[in-house]
């Protein structure tokens, strides 16, 4: 078993190996005909960017991906000075006109943006050559092995139930050697992914036979982001099934949040892509899917027909209905735990990891700010975003529309729920984002505090304040402040996933949906003394 | 100001702390000799075992104490002057006192074995017990086999840690099952059967006569009495219950049995001098209780009675239906009201019973034989909850009446399998009767009356 394992790790490691190392693999070059094809779709009307452009990618160089992208948006860069030369030149000579005129010919987009579109034109080589051997390699070979290395568990932990043995003993779950490892790994991946996704070009190729099946294009970063997605989450699933194979409400929830990414985040949108439909994820709901107000999404979807204006209606209603609705029943696990795909990231490559949430009543401060004020940030962008879309204008109250779209697609949307968010799981815990960040939390959570049926009964008085449910909150509860008082914990952060009761080892916790009446109940005495406090309470 | 000193931080003498502490601005100085600041004592065996890391069993923040002007004191308390109010510390310290606490709970019982305080011998109580054991058995190199000497909470909780850790185990149990004293047989037997799944060489009947030493005066071996069997080992733990822990009051004035003698206001023999938690003997029995009991929860309701007493609301301890919990390595087990073992059974009391036929989950219901009143419950591997089991034992309900609302009482989380159907109609077909099982309803779990 221990040698299945063993060979499991090895295994995912060469995985690893080889999806990393193949970044660093291929040449990148472009024909004269490619060049002028792509030239001619882009359609610039800088006169200078051809010849640029030329020097740069038209070469007998075996460039690697750093290299050409450091051409290209060398090239970019030089066609984009000449321009802001001369427009100073003409702002000198006050000739205004002429100042005005220049503008047109300045190429607007994130240079590694630029450079990730000739890219993925230009590269040669065996990745892109073999791409289902490379397939098998990476992705196959890590889920084999990753696999490998979890399954004996079946049998190396024993009978079922809680097995949270060593987890404090372990580099890896400790927040030792390994985890720091684990981090660096995941932060860079998201600073490639977000800031220089032309550095991941490579990964591209391996899944461009997947996804031209799908929706019949090429893979993009945001493809191999989400294939990765489901993949990593599916192999941690299998993880989780065997870890809580003794308690169903994990095993149901499991499934439910694969479900939902598998389908409703990956297959769905990449279908409706393929059927010339805006690909639309039906379960991401706004404010955490942040640009659905954002005046190109709604040109997309006023565009796009029947579906897009089905599209602009649920979106709506999902937020302004459905979600407060679901929660009332259901607490807003059904949304966080149940349902979304940062959620289901969090429960499945995150379970190694939640018991790094920090408890301190600090750390519960910092959040209720935080959050709060990334929902308020969420809604005046949208705001902004809204009134200059219908007004016309470029900004309103002051605020510039597309200044406070890119703070907050930069600060929220990239460093906040991806670098941060997942990048830092194995130190700050599993829910950074869901906790300190998501605006769709900060909502449900105030329906969750103030108008729901759910809470997580306390039993009486058999606490022992162990602790073992607040150490395994990833949401940072200090759960069992409420239970060695015989109080239920009704919060806004708490996502149910339901841990807490599965690692209480007296049975003293069960998430319910009942009656709102009774759904808080601060006692002073714990059931089992049969003190009449009411009477010493009503004498004072 | 008066000023209130609680010897122990423990469970009871926090509860009373904190209680004053709502109550009134009483200055209070709580004072431990084991840790500065108050932790769960059933945690320590998640730190061993690596769910938490002791930080994690403090159940308050550091800055807690301060912020409510409760005083920690470190140090051990070696006499207690009642005359002249004034407690002596091992170092020689003194402080004085308007009103005492005595709360300083257990210490695992010896009984007088040969080489019982040789090296590697030790109990698993205190947090010093801990630090012990991770000098003595970090690891199956340097412990090769521990013996256990005693079956009850403590010890299956020390062979679950140590197990944890691949250490052999051999578990010396006095009675012919485990804790039959307490647990029906049906129970007991299941948990011998756990107990060997888990690799743990359970040893029924069997007694300890002596630790033997080797040449550095350290653990090498114990002898079993009824076999006169050498069992070599590097630890041996002993977990044959606790006694209370006040060998520092034998010169005082304060009287005491096993433990510090106390009524039901928890007042001892000095005035302005009180006892409460593991350490605490009753003076006359309440209801079946014991006169000493060493369980969480009673030390955190005398904690909070006695802090109505001291913050002039004078007030009886009155404890309510008995309940408990454990849990036996991967079986969860709670109980409500009074099941008592085959062995302290009265003649009156009956058992209905169901067990599952293939997973470990039981349960036994004890009833009066001719009145069918409820009396207790044993719950394995079902959760059950403590309110309504609290209202039916008060009401004395009859057991036909909590078979039929079983279903309002089971705590299990949501999607459990539910086997209320086959618990009553094994008890229709033993008893002719006809029950129909109730389904669970909101309205009668959240009905006070």
């Amino acid at each position: 078993m221990k040698a299945i394992k063993h060979t499991g790790f090895v295994l995912f490691l060469v995985a690893l190996t080889i999806f990393t190392g193949s970044l660093f693999t291929g040449s990148f070059q472009l024909s004269k005909s490619e060049l002028d094809a792509f030239l001619k779709e882009k359609n610039y009307k800088s006169t200078v960017i051809r010849g640029a452009l030329e020097d740069a990618v038209i070469t007998d160089k075996k460039l690697t991906i750093f290299k050409f992208s450091a051409r290209v948006r060398k090239a970019y860069e030089k066609s984009n000075s000449y321009y802001d030369a001369l427009i100073t030149k003409y702002n000198a000579a006050k000739n205004w006109d002429k100042k005005g005129e220049q503008y047109q010919y300045k190429i607007y987009g994130k240079p590694h943006t630029l450079s990730y579109t000739l890219a993925k034109k230009a590269g040669r080589g065996f990745v892109k050559e073999n791409a289902s051997l490379i397939w098998f390699l990476t992705f196959g070979f890590g889920m084999i092995g990753a696999l490998l290395f979890m399954l004996p568990n079946l049998i190396l932990l024993g009978k079922p139930g809680i097995k949270n043995n060593h987890i404090y003993h372990n580099s890896a779950t400790n927040r030792g050697f390994v985890a720091w490892l684990v981090l660096i790994y995941l932060v860079a991946f998201y600073l490639l992914l977000y800031f220089k996704p032309d550095y991941v070009v490579n990964w591209t190729y391996i899944l461009d036979p997947i996804s031209n099946f799908l929706n019949g294009g090429d893979a993009s970063q945001w493809f191999v982001y989400g294939f990765l997605y489901c993949t990593i989450m599916v192999t941690m699933g299998v993880r989780m099934y065997i870890k809580y194979r003794h308690n169903k409400y994990q095993i149901i929830r499991t499934t439910s949040v694969l479900f939902f990414q598998i389908v409703f985040a990956f297959l769905i949108p990449e279908i409706m892509t393929s059927l010339n439909m805006p690909g639309y994820d039906f379960k991401n709901a706004f404010p955490l899917d942040y640009d659905f107000f954002f005046e190109w999404n709604l040109d997309t979807l006023t565009s796009s027909g029947k579906i897009g204006l089905f599209i602009l209606i649920w979106g709506i209603v999902l937020t302004l209905i459905i979600v407060p609705v679901m929660v009332y029943f259901f607490g807003k696990r059904w949304y966080c735990s149940w349902v979304c795909g940062c959620g289901g990231l969090a429960e499945t490559l995150g379970d190694p990891y939640r018991q790094h949430s920090n408890k301190s009543v600090n750390a519960w401060k910092l959040e209720r700010w935080l959050i709060h004020s990334v929902l308020v940030f969420s809604l005046v962008m949208t705001v902004v975003t809204l009134y200059c879309y219908f007004s016309g204008t470029t900004s309103f109250i002051g605020i510039n529309s597309q200044w406070i779209k890119d703070t907050y697609s930069f600060l929220i949307g990239a460093w906040f729920a991806g670098v941060i968010g997942t990048g830092f799981y194995p130190i700050f815990g599993n829910r950074v984002w869901c906790r300190f960040g998501c605006p769709l939390a900060a909502y449900l959570g105030l329906v969750q505090r103030f108008k729901s049926r759910f809470r997580i009964t306390t039993n009486g008085g058999q606490c022992i304040s162990c602790g073992n449910c607040s150490t395994y909150c990833e949401q940072g509860i200090d759960v069992r402040a409420y239970a060695q008082k015989g109080e239920n914990i009704v919060r806004s952060s708490c996502v149910g996933c339901g841990i807490c009761s599965a690692v209480c080892p007296r049975g003293v916790l069960k998430l319910e949906n009942g009656p709102e009446e009774g759904r808080i109940n601060p006692t002073e005495i714990l059931l089992g003394n049969d003190v009449d406090l009411m009477n010493f309470v009503n004498k004072k | 100001m008066e000023h209130i000193v609680i010897i122990g931080n423990g469970i009871s003498g926090v509860t009373t702390a904190r209680h004053i502490r709502k109550n009134s601005n009483k200055k209070i100085t709580i004072i431990s000799g084991e840790t500065k600041y108050f932790f769960s004592r059933t945690a320590l065996m998640y730190i061993y075992m690596g769910h938490m890391k002791f930080e994690h069993t403090k159940p308050y923040e550091n800055w807690f104490w301060e912020k409510n002007n409760i005083t920690l004191k470190k140090g051990v308390i070696n006499s207690v002057n009642t005359a002249n109010k004034l407690l002596a510390f091992t170092n020689g310290e003194t402080v004085s006192y308007d009103k005492l606490i005595i709360a300083t709970g257990s210490k695992p019982n010896k009984f007088g074995w040969p080489g019982q305080d040789l090296e590697g011998v030790m109990g698993m109580y205190h947090k010093q017990d801990l630090e012990k054991l991770e000098k003595y058995a970090p690891n199956n190199k340097t412990c090769k086999r521990a013996v256990i000497v005693g079956g009850g909470l403590i010890g299956i909780e020390l062979a679950e840690m140590l197990r944890s850790r691949n250490i052999p185990v051999t578990f010396l149990v006095r009675e012919d099952s485990f804790w039959n004293g307490v647990l029906p047989a049906q129970e007991s037997a299941m948990i011998n059967k756990h107990i060997k799944e888990h690799h743990i060489d359970l040893r029924l009947s069997n007694n300890l006569k002596a630790i033997k030493a080797d040449e550095n005066g350290h653990v090498k071996s114990v002898i079993i009495e009824e076999t006169g069997e050498e069992i070599f080992c590097d630890v041996v733990g002993l977990t044959a219950g606790v006694t209370p822990n006040i060998d520092f009051l034998k010169n005082s004035d304060i009287e005491t049995k096993k433990g510090v003698l106390v009524n039901r206001f928890l007042e001892t023999n000095i005035k302005d001098i009180y006892a409460i938690g593991d350490c605490a003997e009753q003076q006359k029995a309440i209801g079946q209780r014991r006169n000493i009991e060493a369980v969480w929860y009673t030390g955190r309701m005398m904690g909070e009675t006695l802090a109505q007493t001291i913050c002039g609301n004078k007030t009886a301890y009155n404890p309510g239906n008995w309940f408990n919990s454990a849990k036996f390595l991967d079986i969860e087990y709670q109980t409500y009201g009074w099941v008592f073992s085959e062995k302290n059974k009265k003649e009156n009391e009956l058992y209905f019973q169901w067990k599952h036929p293939k997973e470990y989950k039981c349960i036994t219901i004890s009833f009066d034989k001719d009145t069918h009143q409820f009396l207790g419950i044993n719950t394995f591997g079902i959760r059950m909850r403590h309110e309504i089991f609290d209202k039916w034992l008060t009401e004395k309900r009859a057991i036909e009446h909590v078979l039929e609302y079983l279903a309002d009482a089971n705590f299990d989380p949501e999607f459990y399998k539910l086997y209320e159907p086959q618990i009553v109609a094994k008890f229709n077909k033993e008893n002719n009767k006809k029950i129909q099982p109730k389904k669970k309803s909101w309205k009668r779990i959240f009905s006070k009356t």
